[in-house]
């Protein structure tokens, strides 16, 4: 369905991105945002609570992250779209809820504008480090989908996208920034609200009494309700069965959380986003995102100023990882070269999926600044010999 | 049909419970069915639409309370209850939202949570079931367990002072504070009653009894010396100032209703503030704004 007119800023902007972020939210339709202040994310409520108010949403600031990132979630049982906003040790603090909104299969959206860590770490400055923790900072397997822009422009697209693919699956969805994109202001684009697409939450057909809150349909989804529509639901963070009861029997945990991983994970083909560039005879594929990818950029056309094949492969989905294409590419490159601001994450996944049939070179960065190109270029240029 | 079904009138509290999941959890001689007894008796009398009750439970013995009634029931996480309920009340202020849980989880864990909640006078009832114990995890010590007992993680004795619920409350902005005790059963259910009709940060403390991890340790009998005991040391006193009413291990027990005042709720304050700094820009909140 196209999105509401009334949260749509259509025109051509100089946004940051983290502005760009919750202008993405509201043409999402997001119309409840909770939070507490964060370097370097807090632009994003910041903007929210000036607009807000002129579309027909609400913003709480709340005590504390585990309030704002609960507070979403009972948000989304009234009907709304949700989201909060965070960073570094703010995430860590959500760790709680995203188990919880897993779990529930409760859609909502967080922004991390990620930052250096570990602890308090670099407050104002960047890193890529959080991109393990989204995946397996809470406890209990669970499946969720983390998507990085690279662009303030992308941080509109994408935080889009976020919702939409929280309401396809259930599952809450995960905007990766880092304080580059977060901060860098560029030319965005917001078109018409009638070109942007928007996923209404599926809400079920069936009448109270026939509705099962966790009945899977054939994609392993189940149909929504809201509070105060009559069907007496109950959802709880224990294991449950169909009707949302409890059952603590191994039988149960097995089904349920097969589901929770199977509903992301079969569909995972159609959740992946990629950008691929001059991947057809490449020799070296460089695998990056955020804004790693920007600077990697750079490495890239200094590499094939000297004559090396090098192609890139942008992830844009971290969450679930691409890892077909990428083991693809593996078996005809010579290598992989993955520059990432944190000391070796998404890289686990890259030589998950080569699997030994090319080499997977780690381009390191601690935080608190992007690469240097040339560290980039060094790598790709010494795989390439 | 049970023969048992056939014979008797259907008790009215039954249309308000999940019978399916019956039996419940709870050991003989608590106190939580008691409660729970006594808030379906205040929904029968006080006619709140119960399609718009909501009911959002913490973790612990009284946060399984979500899953016994048959409203619309929310188990979150430990101490979590009042931020997710927060969330349901701010984006559809028409929902009727109450707070079921206890003692270890709105005022340990949660107990950020509860002040803010206070100080901002979200339109929330709060019912606290205080048995003294984190009673779930096997008798730990909790905030409120009163000096000198003995709780599993106090083998020699308390020696934490615990808080008086209703002085923080009210302290922290609520609007109506009370406390009762479950074998107050008539006078509880009047002040559940009440406490649906008032608007803003609403609290009930009660206090009730944990035979099995509290009781039995520290040689206080079975439910049924519970009753007698909150028989013979309760002194009902409204408005007595919520600075006299802490609780000890066998001193008096001070019930009634302490505190019954009037503030805007959080909602009123937010709307008549946006409304007056932005005028006709103000888009208020309502259900279009919820997904359809």
């Amino acid at each position: 369905m196209p999105a509401d007119p009334r949260g749509v800023l259509t025109g051509s902007h100089f946004l940051d991105g983290d502005h760009a972020a919750c202008e993405g939210a509201l043409a999402a339709g997001a119309r409840f945002a909770a939070g507490y202040p964060i370097t370097p994310s807090t632009e994003v409520v910041e903007r929210y609570a000036s607009r807000a108010p002129l579309v027909g949403g609400t913003f709480i600031q709340l005590e504390d992250e585990l309030a704002a990132s609960i507070a979403i979630q009972g948000a989304a049982w009234a009907g709304a779209k949700a989201f909060t906003v965070t960073s570094g040790p703010g995430f860590s603090l959500m760790m709680e809820h995203i188990g919880l909104a897993a779990m529930t299969e409760t859609p909502c959206v967080f922004i991390n504008v990620q930052r250096g860590g570990p602890s308090t770490g670099l407050p104002t400055l960047p890193a890529q480090a959080d991109m393990m923790q989204v995946k397996w900072g809470s406890h209990g397997d669970y499946y969720v989908i983390a998507v990085c822009p690279s662009s303030p422009q992308e941080c509109f697209d994408l935080t889009i996208k976020a919702f939409n693919l929280s309401e396809k699956y259930r599952v809450p969805v995960f905007v990766m920034l880092d304080e580059v994109v977060g901060h860098m202001t560029e030319k965005v684009v917001i078109p018409p609200a009638d070109q942007i697409e928007v996923e209404p939450r599926h809400f079920t057909a069936k009448k109270p009494g026939e509705y099962k809150p966790f009945e899977a349909d054939a994609l392993g989804i189940p149909e929504m309700v809201k509070a105060g529509d009559g069907y007496n639901i109950h959802i709880t963070g224990l294991t449950h069965d169909d009707r949302g009861y409890p059952n603590m029997s191994p039988p149960m945990q097995d089904k349920l959380v097969k589901r929770l991983r199977s509903k992301i994970i079969d569909n995972a083909e159609k959740i992946w986003m990629y950008e691929e560039q001059d991947i057809a005879g490449a020799e070296v594929v460089v695998v990056c995102y955020g804004i790693t990818a920007r600077v990697a950029q750079r490495a890239i056309d200094m590499a094939k100023e000297k004559g090396v094949k090098v192609g890139k492969f942008r992830l844009i989905t971290a969450w679930p990882f691409p890892d077909k294409p990428i083991r693809e590419l593996a078996a005809r490159v010579k290598a992989f070269v993955v520059p990432e601001l944190n000391l070796g994450q998404m890289v686990q996944e890259v030589e998950r999926a080569v699997a030994g049939k090319a080499k997977t070179v780690l381009v390191p960065h601690a935080g608190g600044s992007v690469h240097r190109p040339e560290d980039i270029l060094k790598a790709i240029m010494e795989v390439a010999r | 049909m049970s023969d048992c079904q056939l014979a008797c009138p259907a008790n009215p509290s039954e249309q308000f419970l999940r019978s399916e999941r019956i039996p419940h959890i709870w050991c003989p001689g608590c106190g939580i069915g008691t409660t729970v007894n006594c808030f379906t008796r205040a929904l029968l009398e006080s006619k709140v639409d119960r399609s718009k009750l909501v009911v959002v439970s913490g973790i612990g013995c009284t946060g399984r309370v979500a899953g016994y009634v048959d409203l619309d029931s929310f188990h979150t996480t430990h101490g979590r209850a009042i931020p997710f309920a927060t969330g349901l009340k701010m984006a559809n202020p028409k929902l009727n939202v109450v707070v079921y849980s206890g003692d270890g989880d709105l005022f340990a864990i949660g107990g950020n949570h509860l002040i803010h909640a206070a100080r901002r006078n979200v339109d929330l009832k709060v019912i606290c079931v205080n048995n003294m114990i984190y009673a779930m995890t096997g008798g730990q010590t909790a905030p409120t367990t009163p000096d000198d007992v003995t709780t599993s993680t106090a083998p020699f004795g308390t020696y934490d002072p615990a808080f008086n619920l209703p002085y923080l409350v009210e302290a922290a902005g609520a609007c109506y504070v009370a406390r009762w005790t479950t074998y107050h059963v008539r006078q509880l259910a009047i002040s559940m009653k009440e406490m649906f009709s008032k608007k803003g940060f609403s609290f009930i403390e009660i206090l009730s009894p944990c035979p099995t991890l509290y009781q039995r340790r520290n040689k206080m009998g079975d439910g049924l010396d519970a009753m007698k005991f909150y028989k013979d040391h309760s002194k009902i006193k409204h408005g007595c100032p919520t600075s006299e009413v802490a609780l000890s291990k066998s001193g008096e027990i001070v019930l009634g209703k302490f505190v019954d005042r009037e503030r805007p709720d959080y909602q009123e304050m937010m709307n008549h503030h946006l409304q007056e700094e932005l005028g006709s820009r103000y888009v208020e909140m309502k259900e279009e704004a919820l997904c359809s």
